[in-house]
């Protein structure tokens, strides 16, 4: 499969919660269309509330649009496809009664790989995020940043195509979040994978992704996708540059105004 | 001196305070010795006892009693409350049922118990089970109901199937909440079995004690009371110990 080539394609996708009519009825998002290329970062960047999270779960199969279809390689997407898909969430979900290397075979043991391949799989991954030497630990003992790297080692073991993550840097602090932003750049040059990476950071969207959808204020709907040339791996040196500074607040004028609107909404 | 010790000691000092309160009571004959036995001849009966294993028979009765009552309310309890635990309208309608339930003194069903089982293990066994049945129960459905559901969404999004969502998900994740229920089930039981074997029986530790008073032995009914309250400690540590084995790793 080559570069470039559309890996997921979102057509008209829409959700809400509860039945037409009813007052209770939350629209999640409205309505989105978005093509991601593969090999691609796209980031998905919006006020809280804009449905962002929801087109990630659409796009993995853990929710059923209401209206519209998601298709992955061409094939609509009717439920989790572990074999493609993997996820990194924002909070740890890594099971903490398994030490870190048997979080990352369990991954693999639930995907079905078989037993005999689990283990070296499970190092190799480990290795590619820096853990080797933590493969014992359990989550409890790790800190943040390095819980984060533990669920990346998961996702990567599984050697999907795709890679989902969600807002999986939020609960880090400025310094670790640079550092595993740089990481993930370097793995995307390697791997090739395909990456749809939803973030509140106008600075983490710029710099890690080749596009990024900025949503409007709920119900949510894709205002414009904004395209960062630049290669991967992304350096130090991109992080401060005026480049990143102009498109960041390119990203922040396209924004400030949806996240008024939220704020406001909050506040009535 | 650490602040543990020094804790450890007031606790000592508090204990020896009240067998010396004893000692001096019996000695001085300020309570009928039919009432209280002199300690020195409570130990006396003690050792005497530990040293012959006659309690061996009564104690085979009372650990058989327990055993079984506990084997069934664990499965009960784990079972029932895993099925409640499945279902949000059953969690609505069971788990205040049951936390209802276990505030009546079940003791009362004692007596009925009796009539339906007879004066011997049954009755001990039924009352044990009923006893340690709604603590595990409560917590069976807790445990599996409060499971994070980060957890199930991730192993959903690798492909789990039902069964390994359930042994490598559900089960490690409800797992301390449970094994805190069946720990209080164990020690409820135990309790309630000993109550019932001085209320009517025809053998066991309980019923040791309440005939050796009926008989006018404080000294002997002393010394199955410190049997009793040895069993106790030392079941305490076994289960402490098992438990401490099973959760193993740190959460």
């Amino acid at each position: 499969m080559k570069r470039g080539e559309a890996a997921i394609t979102v057509d008209g996708v829409a959700q809400a919660y509860g039945l037409e009519g009813d007052p209770r009825r939350v629209v999640a998002l409205e309505s989105a269309t978005l093509t991601v290329a593969r090999g691609e970062l796209m980031c998905l960047i919006g006020p809280s509330g804009c449905g962002k999270s929801t087109l990630l779960n659409l796009i993995g199969g853990l929710a059923t649009p209401t209206v519209g279809e998601v298709a992955i390689d061409g094939e609509r997407v009717r439920g989790p496809l572990p074999k493609k898909v993997a996820y990194v969430f924002q909070e740890s979900a890594l099971f903490p009664w398994r030490t870190v290397i048997d979080n990352v075979k369990l991954g693999l043991a639930f995907q079905g790989v078989a037993r005999a391949e689990r283990g070296r799989r499970a190092e190799e991954a480990l290795v590619a995020v820096g853990l080797a030497d933590f493969a014992n630990h359990y989550p409890g003992q790790l800190s943040g940043g390095m819980k984060q790297r533990a669920q990346l080692a998961r996702a990567l073991g599984l050697q999907t195509d795709i890679l989902l993550m969600d807002e999986p840097f939020a609960a880090l602090d400025e310094q670790t979040r640079m550092v595993l932003g740089e990481d993930l750049s370097e793995l995307l040059a390697r791997t090739g994978k395909t990456i749809v990476f939803v973030t509140h950071s106008l600075v983490e969207a710029v710099f890690l992704a080749d596009r990024v959808a900025v949503f409007t204020a709920r119900p949510g709907r894709i205002k414009t996708v904004i395209t960062v040339e630049e290669g991967h791996p992304r350096s130090r040196g991109f992080m401060t540059s005026d480049k990143l500074a102009r498109l960041r607040n390119e990203l922040y004028e396209l924004l400030h105004d949806e996240i008024r609107k939220t704020m406001g909404e909050a506040r009535a | 001196m650490s602040a543990a010790w020094g804790y450890r000691l007031t606790q000592l000092g508090f204990v020896a305070t009240l067998l010396i309160a004893w000692h001096l009571s019996s000695t001085y004959g300020l309570v009928s010795p039919i009432l209280l036995p002199s300690l020195t001849a409570s130990w006396h009966e003690f050792m005497l006892l530990l040293l012959s294993g006659s309690y061996l028979p009564d104690l085979r009765v009372t650990l058989y009693e327990l055993g079984v009552a506990f084997v069934i309310a664990a499965s009960l309890g784990c079972g029932v409350g895993y099925i409640v635990s499945r279902s949000r309208y059953w969690v609505r309608v069971f788990d205040p049922l049951f936390a209802g339930l276990f505030s009546i003194p079940a003791i009362l069903l004692f007596p009925l118990y009796v009539l339906f089982f007879g004066l011997g293990a049954g009755s001990k066994i039924a009352i044990g089970a009923t006893i340690a049945f709604f603590p595990v129960v409560l917590n069976t459905i807790t445990g599996f109901d409060y499971v994070d559901r980060a957890y199930i969404t991730a192993a959903r999004s690798m492909g789990a199937s039902g069964l390994q969502m359930f042994w490598s998900v559900m089960l490690p994740a409800a797992f301390p909440v449970v094994l805190t229920g069946l720990r209080m089930g164990f020690i409820l039981a135990f309790l309630a079995i000993l109550g019932a074997e001085t209320i009517a029986s025809l053998a066991g530790l309980g019923h040791r004690i309440v005939s050796y008073a009926e008989s006018m032995d404080p000294a002997k009914m002393f010394s199955y009371i410190f049997f009793a309250i040895l069993i106790a400690f030392i079941l305490n540590v076994l289960v402490s110990m098992l438990e401490k084995r099973v959760r193993r790793g740190p959460r």
